[in-house]
């Protein structure tokens, strides 16, 4: 197992460095109080014991391993005693001291390999145990995070949430996998040698383990520090991936202002820091190893001592000071994956609370247990004083919103970015919940329906277009993925991406590449229309979507939108005043507030912000107004 | 941030076979340059080492001697003698295996933070075009990932170096207490390491497919993470968590083949320990009948046979890192390969060598283009005199970025020159090329840090007082001071709690503190919105009075002060004049205004 052990120390050390891009998140809990260490490893076991009939195999699998182990020491000493005996009683019966030592050592290969079959069964069984485990918190965490409020992910750094779902999924499962099995073999050992060298001898046996209380405290107090040294270094090493990252991300930057000696400050700062730090956890490791090394040399050089000296005065036999001497070397590598033990159960402990943490996070928005399915009947959406603030101490995002839109109009909203647009938006599929006020769709509370009915109600095409790496049908079908094609170009021809998509190499069924790269703004904004448009959602609510399209493309949009209008309650917001010209109903926000609510032409009239802004885009000419006001 | 972020191996379509394939010692070799600063310490850790061994093949021969004089051995020393001996030997060892992890730890980590910032000092001159076609996440990953990767393999191969020679030490040993019995126990090792040879491929398979498939569960967690909001609002939750488990599972599977693979050799090794145990028990115990040897020999024997296989086990581990190792330091290596495009020539002397310079601009029949066949930019010229505002306008891919790039020499010209205060940009030294142009990008880029230090910037010379002046000239100082720490503020994620507006105001105040000659200003796209348009407009006169200033305009407010408006299409220029002029002449320009776009881009669209 030896080389698993190194193996070990490597991924371990990755977990180290590469965590370190994660930032450290606080008061992620209501309650900071971090889980005591036995805690959490009493959680981990429990994890594993959900799969009882291979941790049974396992255990019995150890405990038959260890009882075959304990068979070699026994052998060698017989055989030595025997030869040693034969040595002083002369050659007479030789013959069957021979036999006696082919059989102990035909015994010995038997007893070697049948520890090895046994072994073999518990490691495979660990780590079957291991990755079970593993892949159930993936998928428990997976659904987990999918299944958090948007309030959650906003306060939560996505790279934290991969390196949690990645390196400490590993940091909990290594421990199972090597941790928990190495610890059981260890303590089987010891025990079972301990009975048998007690019955064979008390005070050699006594000896023999002296070691074990100075082991045991040494092997905590490097748990505990290792820990404290982690966390340091994780912290530096963060920092300096920092550095680097926002070096890299900002290159352009830096080569305009010619900083290249001002970034190679920033990283040697950053880098020493971590350096004077990094070796401590090494430093702590062999410090602490070494003394249990030596400790376990010192009892064995007790028996030595004291048993020497029986051996002389003829209190011991030659082979009963071998055997104990054998036994002690079955414990030399046990003793030496102490280090590995106490690591991995260190790191399974920092990881382990990572995870949970996530895991025993509450969704903040979810089903009542009362949720009715949304009944759509005219989509008669309504804000009714709706107040919003993203946090108990933060001031209100939203207040006093009241609104009605239905299916068959068309709701314009503008406002300065940060006047609460898109946080607006949000609200209507329950993205988040009002803090104040109420949100109904004919009638009834969304609160009251089930997120499933909502969400499928309400399409909400969101200002961040996040594209999958999967082709292009797939991406315009996120929402409803058994459309037939028909459909499918219906949507892409009314969000003007029909004709790009169609002049791809592969049309629709070409990959669009990590994260949409291969596209331009606009075209990934039209992709995206025409993935909230497939669904044919009740009410359709446009969240500054065609920031990037031209103003042409745009009214072409809108057309098509128009004759589907009937079918759709529809929200656009933007800052653009070209969008929402045609709009039934435009409201003005700032700060949270409607300021000014009225047609285009009541705005217009009114000489406020929305006739400010209007001027301010057109540059005091009068627009070729488009849409209605000619029809 | 893609999943290659979190480790070097996770590059999806990275195979073990592919990873075999790359094995070339010259790689290796090159980490050998960075190891030579420090000759003393890796001597020092080598011989800590063999220290260590020394001290492990001494062990079992001090037992050897205990029980020679236990059991009254003629010759042999006092019992109480020899274990005086054996607790020196104990306190060695401890101070010798601490000393041996120590140095070698030490060393790796040292060597690791060198060729780390080999790495990123080489980045910081490595040509635009570079991370134009590279993710950061990608190159992050060679930074972290790849670096400890190495430093793994080299903090163990000093261990490695250890193991070799405590194999050998071990043989030697054992064939000086008694050779016949020595050579039969030691034929166990090429059956061991015969079986390993057979092992082998499989199992580089079995690891490799269980590496591929973790790799696929990480990158489809990573993508849902990024994309929950879209997931969400679609309604995928039940869907996707299927699909996941299909991959999930599959991992599952391969992980588990992996593992019962590699268990195989655990009844492997601990069957040949028996074999050799056996043929100690029976042949030793032959010889001790024959009175050849004594039972110290034959205890030596099995204590001695117990460490043997160690050795063995670590130096096979070894081979894997070190395939890991290869790899990794070529991925490294690759880093420092990336040629520098752009360089000082050795001839280049500073703009403002011969005093204060004319802050001109000159593009000269200039010609150039990402990709050699599809140039950017056509033959252009055109000059712009010192203290003149000149706006750039053009529909996307019209080639105003290229321009502004080019006079910052972030890419070289295919033919034609580019010349600032009547000095081609090559003949000159980059640093003053940064000191005398500044660039305000469109996309404010903001570091983590205070408020202070991003307006400061490089700027190392600037005083409280300078950025507090430029923060008011800019009109940033009141938003400034209304945060909870004023100046000291400190910016996390980038200035993400800023909007974008702020985060604008602060590259001007930033501008304002270089106080370079040439500005080009890539001008705020239309994602900041038309309300505050005003505040940033103040700014921009501010900023702009008294130099030289080429302006990259995505708004038709801008364009209209411009002393000049080029407009561009396809690389060319098609137009240029004042706002005016350009609007009586009825041509691409008059009809962009006409249409009243807010935005010039995506016209081509």
């Amino acid at each position: 197992m030896e080389w698993t052990r190194k193996a070990h120390r490597f991924i371990v050390r990755r977990h180290i460095s590469v965590s370190c891009k994660a930032k450290r998140l606080t008061n992620l809990h209501p309650s900071p109080l971090p889980d005591a260490a036995p805690l959490v490893l009493l959680r981990i076991l429990r994890m594993a014991l959900n799969y009882p009939a291979r941790f049974a195999v396992a255990t019995t699998a150890s405990l038959g391993a260890t009882v075959f182990a304990m068979a070699i020491p026994r052998l060698l000493g017989g055989s030595i005693d025997r030869a040693h005996s034969l040595l002083s009683a002369g050659p007479e019966q030789a013959d069957g001291a021979l036999r006696a030592l082919t059989w102990t050592g035909l015994l010995l290969v038997a007893a070697s390999s049948l520890r090895g079959v046994l072994q073999m069964v518990a490691g495979y069984q660990s780590e079957h145990i291991g990755q079970s485990v593993g892949r159930d918190l993936r998928l428990a965490f997976f659904d987990k995070l999918q299944r958090l409020s948007f309030a959650f992910h906003d306060r939560i750094h996505s790279g934290d949430l991969i390196a949690r779902g990645m390196l400490d999924l590993e940091g909990v499962r290594g421990f199972i996998e090597s941790g928990l099995q190495r610890l059981l073999t260890l303590v089987l050992l010891v025990g079972a040698g301990a009975v048998l060298m007690m019955l064979q001898d008390p005070l050699l046996a006594c000896l023999a383990l002296s070691f074990v209380p100075v082991a045991g405290w040494r092997a905590g107090r490097m748990g505990y520090r290792l820990r404290k040294a982690w966390t340091v270094l994780q912290e530096r090493l963060a920092v300096l991936s920092r550095v680097m990252d926002e070096n890299l991300q900002g290159a352009r930057l830096v080569r305009a202002f010619a900083a290249k000696e001002h970034e190679l400050g920033k990283f040697d700062a950053a880098a020493d820091s971590a350096l004077a730090v990094a070796n401590d956890r090494i430093v702590i490791r062999s410090g602490a190893m070494s003394t249990v090394t030596a400790s376990y040399f010192l009892a064995m050089a007790l028996v030595l001592w004291i048993g020497g000296h029986r051996v002389q005065a003829g209190q011991l036999s030659i082979g009963q000071l071998t055997e104990f001497l054998t036994f002690m070397t079955l414990l030399q590598l046990p003793v030496r994956q102490i280090g590995m033990i106490v690591s991995t159960g260190a790191r399974a402990v920092s990881s382990g609370r990572r995870l949970f943490e996530i895991l025993d996070l509450p969704p903040a928005i979810a089903d009542r247990p009362d949720a009715k399915p949304l009944a759509v009947t005219g989509a008669a959406l309504r804000f009714d004083a709706v107040r919003f603030a993203y946090g108990r101490e933060m001031p209100a995002a939203l207040d006093e919103i009241s609104f009605d839109v239905a299916r068959g109009q068309v709701l314009g909203i503008t406002g300065v970015s940060g006047s609460g647009k898109s946080t607006l938006a949000q609200l209507i599929p329950r993205f988040y919940d009002v803090t104040g006020g109420a949100i109904t769709i004919d009638g009834q509370d969304v609160r009251a329906v089930t997120l499933e009915s909502l969400r499928s109600a309400v399409g909400l095409v969101a200002q961040d277009v996040f594209l999958f790496d999967d082709s292009v049908a797939s991406n315009v079908a996120y929402a409803a993925p058994d459309t037939a094609a028909p459909a499918l170009t219906d949507a892409a021809e009314i969000a003007q991406i029909h004709d790009h998509v169609a002049s791809l190499p592969a049309g629709y069924a070409t990959r669009i590449g990590e994260r949409g790269a291969r596209l331009s703004g606009g075209q990934r904004q039209r992709l995206s229309i025409a993935r909230g448009l497939l669904p044919e959602p009740a009410i359709l609510i446009f969240d500054d979507v065609t920031s990037a399209v031209d103003a042409g493309t745009e009214e072409r949009i809108r057309a098509g939108l128009r004759r589907r209008a009937a079918t759709h309650a529809v929200i656009i917001m933007s800052h653009r005043i070209g969008s929402l010209i045609t709009a039934d109903e435009i409201l003005v926000l700032d700060g949270g507030r409607i300021v000014e609510r009225g047609t285009h032409c009541q705005l217009l009239a009114r000489g406020g912000t929305y006739a400010a802004l209007y001027r301010a885009q057109t540059h005091g000419e009068t627009l070729p107004a488009p849409g209605r006001h000619v029809a | 941030m893609s999943v290659a972020d979190f480790g070097g191996r996770g590059t999806p379509g990275e195979t073990g076979e592919e990873l075999f394939a790359r094995i070339e010692s010259g790689a290796l070799r090159r980490i050998g340059a960075f190891l030579r600063p420090y000759r003393r310490p890796l001597s020092g850790a080598i011989a800590a080492e063999l220290g260590f061994v020394l001290v492990q093949l001494a062990i079992p021969d001090a037992i050897r001697r205990a029980i020679d004089s236990a059991v009254g051995k003629s010759g042999s020393l006092a019992l109480d003698t020899v274990l005086l001996g054996f607790v020196a030997l104990i306190g060695a060892n401890a101070v010798v295996s601490y000393l041996q992890e120590v140095t070698a730890a030490r060393l790796a980590q040292r060597v690791i933070f060198d060729l780390r910032r080999a790495m990123f000092a080489h980045l910081q001159d490595v040509s635009l075009a570079f991370f134009d076609r590279t993710h950061v996440g990608r190159i992050m990953s060679r930074l972290q990932g790849d670096v400890n990767a190495l430093q793994e393999f080299m903090e163990s191969s000093v261990t490695a170096i250890g193991d070799l020679a405590l194999l050998f030490g071990i043989s030697a040993v054992l064939i000086a207490m008694d050779w016949r019995l020595a050579l039969l126990t030691l034929t166990v090792l090429p059956i061991l390491i015969g079986i390993r040879a057979v092992w082998l491929p499989s199992a580089k398979r079995a690891f490799s497919h269980a590496r591929d498939t973790s790799s696929i569960v990480n990158s489809a967690l990573a993508e849902n993470i990024h994309g929950v909001r879209a997931v969400q609002g679609a309604r995928r939750e039940s869907l996707n968590l299927a699909r996941y488990t299909v991959k999930a599972n599959a991992n599952h599977g391969a992980q588990v083949d992996a593992a019962r693979i590699s268990q195989i050799m655990v009844p492997t090794v601990d069957g040949l320990t028996g074999v050799a145990l056996a043929v100690i028990v029976i042949l030793g115990g032959r010889l001790a009948l024959a009175g050849d040897i004594d039972v110290g020999v034959m205890i030596a024997f099995v204590f001695y046979v117990q460490r043997l296989f160690d050795p063995i086990r670590n130096v096979s581990m070894q081979y894997t890192m070190l395939q890991r190792a290869v790899a990794a330091a070529h991925r490294i290596f690759e880093v420092l390969d990336v040629p520098v495009a752009i360089r000082d020539r050795a001839d280049a002397v500073a703009l403002d060598a011969d005093g204060p310079i004319e802050p001109s601009i000159e593009f000269r029949r200039v010609t150039f283009g990402y990709a050699p066949d599809r140039p950017a930019l056509h033959d252009l010229s055109f000059v712009v005199a010192p203290r003149q505002m000149v706006a750039l306008v053009g529909p996307t891919g019209s080639g105003k970025t290229s321009i502004a790039a080019l006079i910052h020499r972030f890419y070289e010209v295919d033919q034609g020159q580019v010349l600032i205060a009547d000095r081609d940009v090559r003949e000159t030294t980059l640093a003053s090329l940064g000191r005398h142009v500044a660039i305000v990008l469109q996309e404010p880029f903001l570091f983590t840090g205070t408020v202070f230090e991003n307006i400061r910037n490089a700027s190392s010379w600037a005083g409280a007082e300078d950025i507090v002046r430029a923060a008011r000239a800019v009109k940033a100082h009141e938003f400034i001071m209304a945060l909870p720490q004023g100046y000291d503020t400190v910016l996390d994620q980038r200035g993400q709690t800023l909007s974008l507006g702020q985060r604008q105001l602060l590259s001007f105040a930033r501008a304002l503190v270089a106080d370079s000659r040439i500005l080009i200003l890539d001008e705020a796209t239309a994602s900041v919105d038309s309300f505050i348009e005003a505040d940033i407009q103040a700014a921009l006169r501010v900023l702009l009075a008294g130099r030289t200033s080429i302006i990259i305009a995505h708004r038709l407010a801008t364009v209209r002060d411009a002393d000049r408006i080029i407009v561009l299409n396809h690389g060319r220029i098609v137009e240029q004049g004042r706002h005016a002029e350009l609007i009586a002449q009825g041509g691409l320009y008059a009809d962009l205004n006409r249409r009243n776009v807010a935005s010039f881009d995506e016209l081509d669209d």
